[in-house]
Formats: C-alpha cells, structure tokens, sequence
C-alpha cells in the first residue's frame, strides 16, 4: 500500500497535468472540436430561406445527401450529380495517394541514402515546399498549364502544337495539383521508416540470391510498411477534404466534396444539406484513420 | 562509399524519379519567382526585367491592409497557440502515462485528422450565433480560430524537446535548493526555449497559410492577404499575386531555415 | 560517548505500484551513518541502495518510516529544502550553462550575494582541479572532467552529507580507479559525509569507512570493509565480496566433517549439524602430495591470469574448491590436470557463514 503522502503526490501530479493542458484544451473544444458537434445537430434541422436553419427537426437533409426529390412528383432518385462529385472526389483522392507513393518512395530512398550533410539539405528541400502557402503552390501550377500558361506559350512557340493543350479546369489538372501539393506529405513519412531501416539486411538478402526486384518486394516494401501506411493516409485525407486545389485548379465544374460543402453555404443556402455531407465527410476520414490504426497496430504486433 | 561498383542500396530508377521529382517540386515555384520581375503583365511571355510589381504592391491599399492584418492574426495566434501549447506539453510529457492523457493528445492532434472544410463549415455555425448573440465583429474570432488550428503545430516540437530533455536535470535542481518555479525558470525553461521557438515559427507560418478556414470564420472586410490572393487568382491574373506571393515565399523560407537551425543544433 | 549520527533511517519501507504488482523495494530498513565517515551502500542492482539514497535526498516518499538527518525528521521535507546534495550517476549538468554557473547553481538558489558565490565557485574549481574550465559548457569536457564538475557542484553548498549515486560506474576502468582515491581525498578534507553507492566490491572495499551490503530491500550486514571481507556473515555476503569456495559438512567435536570426510578445523560459533563453510581462495595453499593434516585433491584445471593462477581443485568426493596462487611463488607452473596435490586452508580462513 502507498503511503498517504505518496498517493496525494500522485494526486498532485495528475492534477497538475491537467491544470496545465486545460488552456488548451478550451481552445481546442471551443474553437475546433466541439462545433464539430454541433454540425451534427444542424444536419438535422430544416434550411432557412435566406442561410442558416430554421429550428426543425427534418431528415431531409441526410435523404438528399443521396437522393434528389422531383418537383413535379415528389417521388425521390439517387441525386447523380451528388454521386458523381462523391465518385470523382474519392477516385482523385485515391489516384493521388497512389502516384504520390509511386514517385515518393523513389525520392524518399534517394533522400535516406546519401551521406549525412546531403540528407539534411535534401530534407530541407522537400520541407519549404510542404510549409509553403498552398494557395501559392496551386497557383504556380495553374500559371504553367493555364491555357495561355507558360507550358502552352513554349509549346507553340516551339512549334510542337498549333493550338494550347487545354488541360485546366478537368479533374486531370485537380490530381496534377494535388499530386504536386501533396507529395511532401508522403516524402516525409517514408523517409523516417527508411531511415530507420538497417541496409545491412540488403547485404543479406544479396548475400543469399535475391535480385533488385526481389530485395524491394519482399525484404524493402514490408519493413517500411508502416510508413508507407502513414504517408498514404497523410496524403488521402486532406487530398478527399480538398478545397483550394480543385477551385484553382477544376473551376466550378469539377467540383469535390468539400466545394459542393461550400456551395451549400454560399449560394446553395442549404445549411444542413452543408452540415449532413461534412458528417459524410467525417465519418469517410474516420473510416481511414481507424483502418490506418487497424494496419500500424498489426505491423508492430508482427514486427 | 557511394563509389563501389555494386551499391546495396541502390536500386536502379530510382535516384533518376527522385531529382525529376526535386526538379518539378521546385520549377513551377520558379517560373512563379521569375514572372513577378516581368516587365509586362503577362505570366508567361517574358517582357524584360523589371521590379514594377513590388511597388505596385506595397501601394495598394488593400493589399498593405490585409498583410496587416494577416501578420497580426499570425502573431497572436502564434504567441497564444505557443503558450498553451507549452503548458499543455509540460503537463502530459515526463510523467507517468494516464487515459486523461490520450484524450489530451487525441485533443490536441484533432485539428490535424479532421478536413479543413468541415471544421470550417462548424466554426462558421458556431460563430454565426455568437456574432448575432453579442453584435462582436472583430478579430477575436479569427484568432481563436487560428489558435486553435496551430496548436498540434506548435505543441510537437516543444513537446519533442520535453522528451529529450533528462528528468534528473529537474531533479538536480531540487537537490540543489531550488524551489519549482525556479526550477522551471532557471533549468527547464532555457532547455525547452528552442523548442517554443520553432513551435512559434511553425504557428506562424500555418496561421499566415490559412485559406480555409479564414474564408468561412472572417466577417465582412476582414480579408486576410491568403483570402485576397485567392479572390484574385479567381478574377484576373496579374504578376502583382506573383509579387505578393515571392514575398510570403521569401518570409517562409527565412522562419523554416530558422527552425531547422534551432531544432537541428539538439545537445 | 557516541559518535554524532549524521544521518538515520527508522524502518524506512517503499513500495512502487499498488496491489498486486506491487514490489516492495526497501523492507523496513533501519540504519544509522556517523557524521564525516564514508558509508557505501553496496549490492546489485534493485537491491534498495538507490532507492534509500532517494529517499534520502528527499526525491521520494518512503510508504512507512523516518529519515532524520542530525536528529531531525526530514521525511517529508522537499529535496530544496534539505542541506543534502547528490552527485547523479549521469551527472544531470545543466547544458544551458558554464561549469562555473553549475558550480554556483545551489548558491544561486539559496540568494547568496554574487561575491560569496563567485569566491565558493572558485575555491570547488581549485579543489576539483578544473580552474582553467570554468567558462566551458558541460558538453565540452570529457567524462571525468563532468564528474568532477558534478562533485563541485554538489559539494558548493557545503551539504551536511553527500550522496553519491554509482557516479564512477559511467567512467572507464583507468579514469575510475584515480577518482576513487580523488573522492576519498575529498572526503577527507572537506569533513563531509559522504553516502556513496555502488554495485562494484572492489569501489566499496577501497573507498569506505563502512559499508552496507544490500540485498532485495534488506541490510545483510553492515561492517568496516576488512570485517565484511573476513567475516562475512552470511553466503550471499561472501560471495558478492570476493570469490569464495563453499563447502558443506557437519559439525564434529568443535571441528567439521566435510561431505569429502575431510576433517576441518573451524570455530563453529556454537551450531551443530549441517553447516557451510566458506574459504577465500587467496587463503587456500597447495603442497606436495600426502602431507599430513591436509586434504588430499587432484589437480582438474590450473588457468593463468598473469600475477596469479587459479587452480582448480577436486576433493575426494568431487566438491571443486579454487585456489588462487601468486604466479611468482615457486610450484605453481609444474601443477597439471590430474596432480595428487595436499591442501590446507591458513588459520582462521574457514568462516562458518548462514545459508
């Protein structure tokens, strides 16, 4: 048994701790998590004409995340448009996630294999863009593709093509911008598991046959696994939530999820409608992460 | 060592995708640096050397005045993220580990997991009944929002520091006559300053960078130079966005070479 | 008259953890430290030694007991407020600051005027013998140039005791042995006491006025180092202090039979039956074969380590006894496996000890 003494230090400690996170903890509750709270509440109200909600319980909301109602007849269908900017928003996301790693990993390698002073310089070089303005990043790509943009205006002037390469404003550029605006985020990650991983085991693997090929897919790939994992979901997440790269970079057409949210803010004057897909949202970016801890928790209970 | 005819760890491909991808990591940056020193308007036929943009820039009213008043927002909720986050990073390192701690933690890297938009769209609810409740305007609720969104930010490399730091050192000071508040000013504290300095930095670039939320949360006439930009971008393009943008570029790169110097140089 | 007592522990008991898992690393440990002598606290690791350290210096809570230091209960007086310093084992230099600023650090605490500190941060530079590095951060010194910063450091305040957490146990074999003989000098001329521990024998043996053998939250024995060395009180003592050959009989006529059937003549402290008996191997000498009063043995290893050599006995029965002979001295190079050999242990070597 602990002393009297002994357990009220304890007591104190914990105390202490609390005492010492509480201002940011109100912080974070009033101005980050508990209003995520409450957009739950307000998907479940009836939308006001002019914005904001008016204080009824309705469902609508949450049917026409999915199904749009007919005026003529009232009879409800799947809602097209909504499925095809859900549609474009998760396939954008993952293509990204995926060309990302493909031209990460390679990068990541490269940046963990060089001598000390080289790695610091090169990691540096990958950190300035990821803290660099997002908005800044997408506008530099949109000024090099833009119709009468700087790859357009060589292009032609080369005489390669007759007339500008349209490329912007289609879900083809919004994925070169997030691939571009994203890619330090599955560099970063990548690099810490490669770092950390002993290159003595290629000395093995070559030792006892294996070829390149080999090395990668079955000695390389599984023990960076939790950092390719980690690097996946760094890009996946904000690249579904995205909002400026696809207003740059889609124009209105092009929408993804988070410009449709928007929209039913702005011009929409659809609150709840607005509300009810960031509740989708959510739960999509919570369904990653929990497969992120699913997967992270089994390497490690493996390794 | 990189010069043996058979390296283990190169693979072959690789070091060609890699500087490919440092080239066109840094190119449109680039192009974007050298088009605001255009003689003309345009971003993509050269026009001759000229420094026109920056003055053009610096004499627009509005653009002095939303880099005003993104620089305060910036400061304040750099200087308030840090300090919460400081406290919060000596209450959960160094101790015992404890189920109110994930909570903290979970708190704390919560602005992190959920997308922008969504905590956009829930800030612009939630401040909308304050602002009609008690008629307040102001900056207040930018800044709360910003302080909000930078703590994970400026908590990581504090915390980070904590965990490198040795316990005893404290202890030692205790042994030594200190009594606790000495010994955080006298020994934790300088410890730890290297570590509030570049959570400071890294607070202050990510409020300065912030479209998203800014967008939803500002009241009408509070644009912030990101929230101009962006409104820019959208109606025409002129080299003066590029102007503004060499200069956010130019301050970023000055507070990270800060912050790597200071988190590099760890004893 | 008595000496002064310096510092004391009354049942002093900790347990960490609660229920269960709780593990009682000090059981109700009573000792008593006379003012200006070097006490050690000796054992192996999670014996207790760091642990009543701690709670001497007051960075822990004993669950039942007293610390009283100079009469005074102190038990739950903070660390700030008790005249004990502590030199750590990783030395905890503060890395923000000079030698001299760490040197000056407790003085600083306590508000002494700048000049008081300045004249005591110069006489502990002189006494460690680094006044050259008094502007020096901690990291650019080598490892026994820290240790001595930490013992100034500690000693500045001029403490009532000082203890010292296993601080040679980081420095290598050379650097150890001339700090051992530097922390008695300093003993020695500053007067204080010092409350040193260790897990290493030989550090104990050379250094302390007394020591404490420890083991599993108790004290064993507490002795000056040539008591505990000769008259160990019970096996674990023997063997954690030197080697030591155990061998197990019966006693027989104020002599003991060994399992062998050898007859030996040891006092039997008054106990009857089985017994064991412990003989260091220095006191074990080797003769010609059939000498009379002796043991017989056969030769079954001789292994050299230079200045000695260890030979391995057997008895008649198969109980293996060693015995360490000084290369120098003549017979010990012809000895090969498979010898008839006789031993004999020196007067007063056999020690009946406690199981």
């Amino acid at each position: 048994m602990a002393s009297l003494a002994e357990q009220r230090a304890e007591r104190r400690t914990i105390r202490n701790g609390w005492l010492l996170s509480l201002p940011a903890l109100i912080i974070l509750i009033v101005a980050a998590a508990g209003p995520l709270l409450i957009i739950v509440i307000y998907s479940f109200l009836t939308p006001g004409s002019y914005g904001n909600v008016v204080w009824e319980f309705s469902w609508d909301a949450w049917v026409g995340v999915l199904y749009s109602r007919d005026i003529f007849d009232g009879t409800y269908k799947l809602a097209d448009a909504h499925l095809s900017i859900f549609w474009r928003s998760v396939k954008l996301a993952l293509l990204t996630t995926m060309f990302c790693f493909v031209v990460g990993f390679p990068t990541a390698w490269f940046i963990a294999t060089r001598t000390p002073r080289a790695r610091t310089a090169l990691l540096f070089l990958i950190t300035i863009p990821f803290w660099t303005n997002l908005l800044i990043r997408t506008f530099a790509i949109n000024q090099i593709i833009r119709n009468e943009g700087v790859l357009n205006t060589a292009l032609l002037y080369l005489g390669v093509i007759d007339e500008p390469l349209v490329i912007i404003y289609s879900d083809f550029a919004v994925f070169l911008g997030m691939t571009y605006v994203y890619l330090p985020l599955m560099v970063l990650p990548l690099f810490a598991a490669i770092d950390r991983f002993d290159m003595r085991l290629l000395e093995a693997s070559y030792d006892l046959y294996a070829t390149r090929w080999q090395v990668l897919r079955r000695i390389i790939v599984p023990i960076v696994k939790p950092g390719i994992i980690a690097g996946s979901i760094l890009v996946f997440i904000p690249a579904l939530g995205a909002y400026v790269t696809p207003r740059i970079l889609g124009g209105g057409r092009n929408m993804m999820i988070g410009n449709f949210i928007e929209l039913q803010f702005g011009q929409g004057r659809n609150w709840p409608l607005g509300a009810a897909l960031s509740v989708t949202l959510l739960v999509i970016v919570g369904a990653a992460l929990m497969l992120y801890v699913r997967a992270s928790m089994r390497t490690t209970n493996n390794g | 060592m990189a010069d043996t005819r058979f390296s283990v760890s190169r693979l072959p491909g690789f070091s060609t995708i890699a500087v490919g991808v440092f080239i066109i990591l840094y190119l449109p940056i680039l192009m974007l640096v050298i088009y605001s020193f255009n003689g003309g308007n345009s971003i993509a036929v050269w026009e001759g050397f000229s420094l026109q943009w920056y003055p053009k820039a610096w004499n627009n009213e509005q653009v002095r005045d939303v880099t005003m008043r993104s620089l305060t927002i910036a400061s304040a909720a750099a200087l308030i993220s840090t300090t919460v986050a400081l406290m919060a990073a000596l209450g959960t390192t160094r101790r015992k580990q404890t189920k109110g701690q994930t909570f903290v933690y979970l708190m704390i890297n919560q602005p992190l997991m959920v997308p922008e938009i969504v905590t956009a769209v829930a800030l612009l609810i939630v401040f909308a009944a304050i602002k009609v409740a008690t008629g307040y305007q102001g900056l207040g609720y930018l800044i709360l929002a910003h302080s909000a969104f930078c703590i994970p930010f400026a908590y990581l490399p504090i915390r980070a520091r904590l965990e490198g730091m040795d316990l005893t050192l404290e202890t030692a000071a205790g042994d030594l006559y200190a009594t606790p508040w000495q010994t955080f000013r006298h020994v934790t504290l300088p410890i730890v300053m290297p570590g509030a300095i570049a959570g400071l930095m890294l607070a202050f670039v990510t409020s300065l960078d912030d479209v998203i939320i800014t967008l939803f949360v500002k009241s009408a006439g509070q644009d912030t130079l990101p929230t101009y930009m962006l409104a820019q971008i959208r109606r025409s393009v002129s080299a003066e966005v590029n102007a503004i943008s060499t200069l956010l570029l130019v301050l970023t790169v000055i507070l990270l070479t800060g912050f790597f110097l200071l988190t590099r140089k760890r004893t | 008259m008595t000496t002064a007592i310096a510092v004391e522990a009354q049942s002093a008991r900790k347990d960490y953890g609660s229920g269960q898992f709780a593990v009682r690393a000090l059981d109700d440990v009573s000792v008593r430290i006379e003012k200006g002598s070097f006490f050690t606290l000796l054992g192996p690791s999670g014996c207790g030694k760091t642990t009543l350290l701690r709670l001497i210096a007051g960075f822990e809570t004993p669950s039942a007991g007293k610390i009283l230091l100079g009469g005074r209960d102190i038990t739950y007086d903070p660390p700030n407020k008790r005249p004990v310093n502590t030199v750590f084992q990783s030395y905890a230099l503060f890395p923000h600051l000079t030698v001299a600023q760490n040197i000056g650090f407790g003085l600083q605490m306590l508000g002494r005027p700048k000049r008081e500190i300045a004249a005591a941060v110069d006489k502990m530079l002189a006494l460690v013998q680094l006044e050259d590095f008094a502007g020096r951060k901690p990291q650019q010194l080598s490892g026994g140039q820290q240790q001595r910063v930490a013992l100034a450091r500690a000693l500045a305040p001029e403490p009532e005791v000082l203890l010292l957490d296993e601080p040679l146990s980081a420095l290598d074999l050379k650097l150890r042995k001339e700090m051992q003989r530097e922390l008695k000098r300093l003993q020695t001329e500053t007067g204080i006491t010092f409350i040193f521990v260790t897990h290493d024998q030989e550090e104990a043996l050379t250094m302390s006025d007394r020591i404490a053998v420890m083991r599993k939250g108790n004290i064993l024995q507490i002795g000056a180092p040539r008591e505990i060395y000769n008259h160990p009180k019970d096996r674990f003592v023997a063997d954690f202090i030197g080697e030591t050959n155990f061998l197990s009989g019966t006693v027989e006529e104020g002599a003991i039979r060994l399992t062998s059937g050898d007859l030996v003549e040891a006092p039997t402290q008054g106990r009857s039956g089985k017994v064991t008996l412990a003989v260091r191997p220095e006191q074990v000498r080797i003769s010609g074969a059939g000498d009379p009063g002796s043991l017989a043995a056969t030769v079954a290893d001789s292994v050299y380590f230079g200045t000695d050599t260890h030979c391995h006995l057997r008895l008649a029965d198969g109980t293996e006894i060693v015995a360490r002979l000084q290369s120098a001295a003549s017979g010990e190079a012809g000895l090969a496996r498979g010898d008839q050999v006789s031993l004999r242990f020196e007067a007063g070597a056999a020690q009946v000890v406690d199981e």
